[in-house]
């Protein structure tokens, strides 16, 4: 019992993360139909920047680690945001009248480009995040000793996703992306500003990957510059699994990955754990080939 | 120079001109109606209105400030909405979220709830669906949703692209008729049609469109006694 419910938060944990990156596959997907291969790579930036930030504000002494660690996640959220975003303005906005295939490509490079420029600064070796600001304390929940950062991992992703989803679902600029996810043409019409909308995704997929990257460093404690290909991949297999293109489907995708790999990893067999998540996903496709949550739009005419 | 002014407009899709220069003004208050076959460059005109193609050539006014160099968006704001040819309402989201979107460049809630309340009026149908994804709608409810969505930009100009397409005789003499009461609360219509006859009827004047020039302008009641008309587009 002990270890089913240590393995259940764990998976979410986990799953929590693959959410967050789901989500920016997801969303970008929507607006452009464009899966951004360089996303993986910008959570990778956000590992880096999350460790680089915390070892430089050794200082900040006098704060309580919690408040420093919320501190740097802020920062990392809002430079990887900054990032995703100069990389719409660079490799995609040039293309968006070109040929689908161009951008897939662009994409590519610009994954190359993120994880050979991490691996120059930053060199090919594992880093340890840095030991002080990792949470220790523990939390009693039902007689069990739960590890306070993985609650705290778990929270920190459930309160994004839900603010995430409030913003999309209750507010002008949430139904102007959604809009635009649906019908660009239709959405011009409106008087939406879609170029404006296209960018504000690429500041709040890499604003949320770049948060789970270093979400990473603080739950594993070690990263390093390939970390966003597997991460990546994980994470686009939750996009398809919850349906591409839909935000709610991205977070069920991420959680349900997380879960099914580490009870599968409990139970089964840790090596075997990444096919069976495969497996799942592909039983998953042949039952519902638009994804958990995807659905064929009734457009009639 | 007219309320709104198209001078020798042409537009391109890649290599194919679908507009060969065409000229066409419209006054405050009128309902203006383009005729024409599919392919005429119906759509176009209307769409390079709007913003979404631009012209390679010409140009386009509205109160004498050109069109044809702003952005789809400044020209939403500068009050000229569209329903679009084929509705495309947003299916995956509600009639009213559809009908807020229509106010996306308004910031005066009050105003766009009287609006709404107006728009209900004219379409009861949709304030009992208000709350249905508009993907479910019939096609004549989606119609009604698409011109709601346009009125509720508070437009001066209101461009409808084939209202009347796919739906019933009964349920298009309806639709004409709210075109009308729109109009007479002050909202200039541009209305692109296949049924001629209906639209003619309704309009103050006419354009007919054939391969993208504009072969003939007149007014309605001409129009409609105009043999040439009488034999292309209202089969008698």
């Amino acid at each position: 019992m002990e270890e089913f419910f240590q393995q259940l938060l764990n998976g979410l944990a986990v799953g929590g993360i693959y959410a967050l990156v789901a989500l920016g596959y997801t969303m970008v997907y929507g607006v452009l139909k464009l899966i951004n291969f360089a996303h993986g790579d910008l959570f990778t930036i956000g590992a880096y920047l999350g460790m680089t930030l915390l070892v430089s504000s050794g200082m900040a002494g006098s704060l309580s680690p919690l408040l420093v660690l919320l501190v740097v996640f802020i920062m990392v959220a809002l430079l990887v945001a900054l990032v995703g975003c100069l990389l719409e303005r660079a490799a995609y906005r040039p293309l968006r009248k070109a040929n689908r295939l161009s951008a897939v490509v662009s994409a590519l490079g610009a994954s190359i480009f993120f994880q050979n420029a991490v691996m120059l600064i930053y060199g090919a070796r594992l880093y340890v995040y840095p030991e002080d600001w990792r949470p220790d304390f523990t939390v009693d929940i039902l007689g069990f000793t739960v590890p306070g950062v993985r609650l705290l991992v778990i929270m920190a992703s459930l309160l994004l996703m839900f603010a995430l989803h409030s913003f999309i679902q209750r507010t002008r600029t949430g139904a102007a992306i959604r809009a635009v996810a649906i019908d660009q043409s239709a959405a011009r019409l409106m008087g939406i500003n879609v170029d404006r909308i296209i960018s504000l995704v690429f500041l709040i997929g890499p604003g949320l990957g770049g948060a789970a990257g270093m979400m990473v460093g603080i739950y594993y404690g070690q990263i390093d510059f390939t970390m966003g290909w597997s991460y990546g991949l994980k994470a686009f297999t939750a996009a398809i699994l919850g349906g591409i293109g839909n935000i709610p489907g991205a977070m069920l995708g991420g959680l349900l990955l997380g879960v099914i790999e580490a009870l599968s990893s409990a139970y089964i067999s840790m090596a075997w754990k990444d096919a069976i998540a495969f497996l799942v996903l592909i039983l998953i496709l042949i039952i519902r080939p638009t994804g958990l949550l995807g659905e064929r739009v009734a457009d009639k005419l | 120079m007219a309320f709104l002014e198209l001078q020798n407009v042409c537009v391109r899709y890649g290599n194919v001109e679908a507009l060969h220069g065409i000229s066409m003004r419209v006054e405050e208050g009128e309902i203006v109606t383009i005729l024409g076959a599919n392919g005429a460059g119906k759509s176009t005109t209307l769409l390079s209105i709007s913003g979404l193609v631009k012209p390679s050539s010409g140009g386009i006014f509205f109160e004498g400030k050109p069109l044809h160099t702003i952005h789809s968006f400044d020209i939403v704001k500068r009050g000229i909405t569209q329903s679009p040819e084929g509705r495309r309402v947003f299916g995956t989201m509600t009639v009213l979220e559809n009908l807020q979107l229509g106010a996306f460049t308004l910031h005066d809630k009050q105003r766009s709830n009287t609006t709404l309340e107006w728009i209900f009026s004219l379409f009861p149908r949709l304030l009992e669906r208000r709350d249905q994804l508009a993907g479910t709608l019939s096609g004549g409810e989606q119609q009604m949703l698409a011109i709601g969505r346009a009125l509720m930009g508070e437009p001066r100009v209101l461009l409808l692209d084939e209202p009347s397409l796919g739906l019933a005789p009964l349920l298009v003499r309806s639709i004409f008729e709210t075109v009308r009461e729109i109009n007479q609360r002050g909202v200039t219509v541009v209305l692109v049609e296949q049924n001629a006859r209906a639209a003619l009827k309704l309009a103050t004047r006419g354009y007919v469109l054939e391969v993208g020039n504009v072969v003939m302008e007149d007014s309605a009641a001409s129009l409609l006694a105009n043999p040439q008309v009488r034999e292309a587009y209202l089969g008698s």
